[in-house]
């Protein structure tokens, strides 16, 4: 017993040690509480959406938003508001960064059928109902770019989410033009948009 | 004394006509869509080009519309239909647009006047405004102020560059020969533009763009 003690104290205090000298090749303890939820390889898991490959200064303001209680929907509060509580600017960039570098996979899991409708409203919008097109600010390939996100790949359930919730009232930033465009879609075109992006590589 | 009032005479009859032509138009009420119609047309032109018109940073560039010349925007919306023009988000957002309604939101966004977006760097206003108002005579460069106006207001169909993105007019300058009159056959106004966009290194377009965007 005495010696199970020892041994795991032995173990804490290399670990202690050892962190600040590890930060370039292993996870700091700030990328393992992001990883808890969104994968260990931050693909998205269950609720959390995918943080790889995501651009630094959107995760970044979204971290800022989580803090300011700007981004406002049930599972923000729920658990990102308290999770980026305590975080320093300095790391919040730290993490950002950190994640931005790690590959990004599609999720795959929309629906094949939705597809092609999705692109075209991703591409070109629908001028008849005025609803913009997706790509002329999240690219062509929906890669993001600076504080707009890379959209192409994430889960088709978080996708269906927050495109949802935009047009229940819920704000991602305070001056975002998002909830203005996601509220006049229909649930169709929600559904061909979340599906569509989930496949794109 | 006689000649310059029969001057005056002429633009002031010309412009009578045109107002009376207007009045009569909305009068008759020959515009083809209602005032909601109009109004939701508006905000979706704003979603992108920003509330005021004032141009957003999207993952391209998206022009300053407001206080644009409205012959201009009127005329581009007609070449991105033609293609004569090619974009292919514009041809998307044009191609429902009937030409009343292009009239009058071309007037909605000439009115508008906020501040310019910004972003330009401050280093490069000197030798935009050498550019601007002198052009290079050695690389046959004009001066951009002889058709764009002493305060880059434009007129008609040469268009207002006071206040536009920076990198939009970089954007635009590096690929007038892939962008612009595209149909041989047809050749438009943007030829005017064909030589000197060749002909501005990209240091000298930088400039410009710099100058011009930080005009009010």
């Amino acid at each position: 017993m005495m010696k199970f003690v020892i041994s795991k104290a032995a173990v804490l205090a290399l670990i202690v040690s050892a962190v600040p000298a590890l930060a370039g090749n292993m996870e700091p303890a700030s990328v393992r509480n992001c990883t808890w939820c969104h994968g260990a390889s931050a693909q998205g898991y269950a609720p959390a959406p995918r943080l790889a490959g995501q651009r630094p200064r959107y995760t970044e303001s979204q971290i800022l938003s989580f803090r300011k209680h700007t981004r406002d929907n049930p599972f923000s509060k729920q658990f990102m508001w308290g999770a980026v509580a305590n975080l320093s600017p300095s790391t919040a960039h730290y993490l950002a960064v950190y994640f931005s570098k790690q590959l990004p996979k599609a999720a795959n899991d929309g629906d094949q059928g939705l597809a092609t409708a999705g692109k075209t409203l991703f591409e070109d919008g629908d001028p008849a109902s005025n609803t913009v097109s997706c790509a002329v600010c999240h690219g062509p390939n929906a890669q993001g770019i600076g504080e707009i996100p890379r959209l192409g790949g994430l889960s088709y359930y978080y996708l269906k989410r927050k495109l949802t919730q935009w047009g229940e009232g819920y704000h991602s930033a305070a001056k975002a033009p998002m909830p203005r465009i996601a509220s006049k879609l229909s649930s169709n075109e929600i559904e061909a948009l979340a599906s569509y992006l989930s496949f794109v590589k | 004394m006689k000649v310059s009032s029969l001057r005056l005479a002429l633009p002031t009859a010309i412009l009578a006509i045109v107002f009376a032509a207007t009045g009569r138009a909305d009068d008759t009420r020959t515009a083809d869509f209602s005032r909601q119609g109009l109004q939701a047309k508006i905000e979706y032109c704003t979603t992108c080009h920003g509330i005021l018109g004032q141009g957003y940073h999207g993952f391209y560039p998206i022009p300053r519309l407001a206080g644009q010349q409205t012959e201009y925007i009127e005329n581009q919306l007609q070449a991105f239909i033609e293609h004569r023009r090619e974009n292919r988000y514009m041809y998307s957002v044009a191609h429902v647009l009937s030409p009343t309604m292009r009239t009058a939101l071309a007037k909605h966004f000439s009115k508008l006047n906020p501040r310019p977006l910004g972003g330009a760097p401050k280093g490069l206003m000197a030798a935009g405004k050498k550019i601007y108002e002198d052009g290079i005579p050695e690389t046959n460069v004009p001066a951009c102020m002889a058709c764009h106006g002493a305060e880059a207001k434009g007129q008609e169909a040469i268009p207002r560059l006071a206040g536009q993105l920076n990198d939009y007019i970089v954007n635009k300058l590096a690929n007038w020969n892939k962008e612009r009159g595209q149909i041989p056959s047809r050749p438009d106004i943007s030829a005017i533009m064909l030589p000197t966009s060749h002909n501005l290194t990209k240091a000298q377009v930088a400039a410009v763009a710099a100058y011009v965007g930080r005009l009010q």
